[in-house]
């Protein structure tokens, strides 16, 4: 499978990706689906026209599970070669949401990092395509899922590829549920205080977490105060506006972690999934859900 | 007994000084870990972190990632008790060459229930891929660093600090245990700051007939030294375990799944913290209080081969020597 430029365009893998994500949700009658409404504009920008990472000769297929590392096991690997070969030069992408890790499959697969037949091993036994993927997980390189660990663990990345005089950035994806945790903050102190400007954290801003709505689980009002409060360079923007996204990451660093509040909405295309509100995070399907489901897919 | 300060400071100074991937983290305790010769020798090595062990670990394992060894830096209860899962996640499962160094475990920590690192090792134990060193003297505490470098994963060492007794000649070795001493009616395994203790006891003893098998483990995981067992094996009343840490999970829970592994049918007497929390207070008046000094070692031998053995603490071996409030107080609590 090749892609075309339009192809490629942001809002085109944006959807496709939604597609895809609905697709599987519905064979398998739930999934994370919300996080696909919130979030592909944000991956498809990411990996269309912000992320320097090379590209793939062809698409690749998922290995098996090769047993967690460990001194002895050689066979262990991590999902980062789906992003490229690394270099100096080039960025580096982590996922700290693991429950976004279909719709990075997917995102994957519709910028051709990822044959389609991959995308099928989602959830499968012994496959890495895990709900909810780790280090070994297309796409992935770090161990993200315990909510904090990813920014924390990017900023070391960032602070030695410093040392070393490498120019890649490292791209954090964070969910705005794990802002309520202390950790998220130590992580961007540390940030401001080592100056790690070669470190764009994108937060998407969906206003959903497990238990529902954040406003009602716990507010983190006002977030881009915080952020610049401690230090980063902080900008507010419409998750589902690509060029913006595009303009705002890719400026020259100015000495600060940058921010990104990409304010998004959970049911961006999928309007159907509102009455399922305010617990959206995984959406569950009945036999009669279906038929919606399956006119929604239809109209994207 | 000749003892020294700053012993961890000079020896990882000297060790990293060709070393440059070596770096060190500290989570505001520079000074009370040891690190102040280390942070003004290599200032670009040196990174502060701040209160926050959370966001260290992490980080750590981060940098471990492009091929730094980060060296973690914190009192040992700080290290594992309030960012286990970033032990996990950030460093123990990718198997990073992630050091974390504990310092002043249970006891010797003045600082009470809050600083006392009473269940370290057991927890540790249970994080796969992770080796586990303990040092007893100024040797153990010099010797660790090479120890280390045989070492593709992380590790947790328990140091000493401050002013430590310099018992030993011969460096540690990973997965062996020293042996101080051989006997065939009992065997002795002592770790840390309770190996000092023992020898006290076991000079007494061995004045009263006690042909004691003392061995000193410095390898709490992996824990593969078959000369412990085959002492255990041939000692005529079984294996005393002593340790500066709780009795559940430690020193000895790790010889109990060995003997049971191995089907050895021989009594293993636990001494350590009873399964409580300490208080703020001396070294020796908490060894004392909680039962892991050499009197306790006296008594419970007493106990198993059944008889009063008539020993003093007036006859033992005076090894006990500590600087005083002042003096060890600058070193940071």
């Amino acid at each position: 499978m090749s892609f075309s430029k339009e192809d490629m365009n942001p809002y085109k893998v944006a959807n496709r990706i939604r597609k895809r994500v609905l697709a599987l949700a519905i064979a398998n009658r739930g999934g994370n689906i919300s996080q696909a409404c919130s979030s592909s504009e944000i991956l498809a920008t990411l990996y269309t026209r912000i992320m320097n990472i090379t590209k793939l000769s062809e698409p690749l297929m998922p290995r098996k599970f090769a047993g967690a590392p460990s001194a002895t096991n050689k066979d262990s690997f991590t999902g980062d070669n789906f992003n490229g070969i690394r270099g100096p030069a080039y960025d580096r992408f982590y996922l700290s949401p693991s429950q976004y890790s279909v719709v990075l499959y997917a995102t994957l697969v519709e910028v051709g990092r990822m044959k389609p037949e991959g995308f099928e091993l989602f959830g499968k036994d012994g496959s890495v395509v895990e709900h909810i993927g780790e280090a070994h997980s297309p796409g992935m390189d770090i161990n993200g899922g315990s909510l904090g660990q990813a920014i924390s663990q990017a900023a070391g990345i960032s602070m030695a590829r410093k040392l070393k005089g490498e120019t890649g950035r490292q791209i954090v994806f964070l969910g705005d549920g794990e802002l309520q945790l202390g950790m998220t903050w130590e992580a961007i102190q540390a940030m401001c205080f080592y100056k790690l400007d070669n470190m764009i954290v994108i937060v998407d801003q969906n206003g959903q977490q497990c238990d529902g709505k954040i406003s009602d689980v716990m507010d983190t009002p006002p977030l881009e105060k915080r952020f610049e409060a401690f230090g980063a360079r902080v900008y507010v923007v419409d998750g589902h506006n690509c060029e913006v996204m595009e303009a705002v990451a890719n400026q020259k660093p100015d000495g600060r972690p940058m921010v990104i509040m990409a304010r998004t909405n959970p049911c961006q295309g999928m309007a159907v999934i509102q009455e399922k509100a305010p617990r959206i995070h995984f959406i569950g399907m009945t036999d009669s859900d279906i038929p919606k489901y399956e006119e929604c897919l239809a109209q994207l | 007994m000749q003892r020294e300060i700053r012993v961890y400071d000079r020896s990882f100074v000297e060790w990293a000084m060709d070393k440059p991937e070596v770096i060190a983290l500290s989570a505001d305790l520079t000074g009370g870990c040891e690190l102040r010769q280390f942070q003004q020798t290599f200032p670009d090595r040196f990174y502060s972190m701040g209160i926050a062990e959370q966001n260290m670990h992490s980080f750590a394992g981060g940098m471990a990632s492009e091929g730094y060894i980060p060296f973690v830096h914190t009192f040992a209860v700080f290290i594992y008790r309030r960012s286990l899962d970033m032990i996990n996640m950030s460093i123990a499962h990718p198997n990073a060459k992630v050091r974390l160094i504990g310092s002043v475990p249970g006891v010797t920590s003045p600082a009470g229930a809050t600083h006392q690192a009473i269940d370290d090792i057991g927890v540790m134990r249970t994080v796969p891929n992770m080796t586990i060193l303990e040092c007893g003297d100024a040797v153990d505490v010099e010797s660790m660093f090479s120890v280390m470098e045989e070492v593709d994963g992380p590790v947790y060492a328990r140091i000493l600090r401050g002013e430590i007794p310099r018992l030993f000649k011969m460096p540690m070795k990973l997965g062996e245990s020293r042996i101080l001493g051989e006997g065939k009616d009992i065997v002795l395994l002592s770790s840390g700051v309770c190996t000092e203790e023992a020898m006290r006891a076991v000079a007494a003893l061995e004045k009263k007939g006690i042909s004691v098998q003392h061995m000193h483990v410095t390898c709490m995981k992996p824990f593969n030294d078959m000369k412990i067992m085959e002492a255990i094996t041939e000692s005529k009343y079984g294996v005393v375990t002593m340790e500066n840490h709780n009795v559940l999970g430690g020193l000895g829970s790790i010889v109990a799944d060995k003997m049971a592994e191995l089907g050895l049918g021989k009594k293993l007497y636990k001494i350590g913290i009873q399964d409580e929390y300490m208080h703020g207070g001396s070294k020796l008046y908490l060894m004392k209080r909680y039962g892991i000094d050499a009197m306790s070692v006296i008594g419970k031998i007493e106990q198993i081969v059944g008889e009063k053995l008539e020993i003093t603490e007036q006859m033992l071996d005076d090894f006990h020597f500590e600087l005083v409030d002042s003096e060890t107080r600058a070193l940071g609590v």
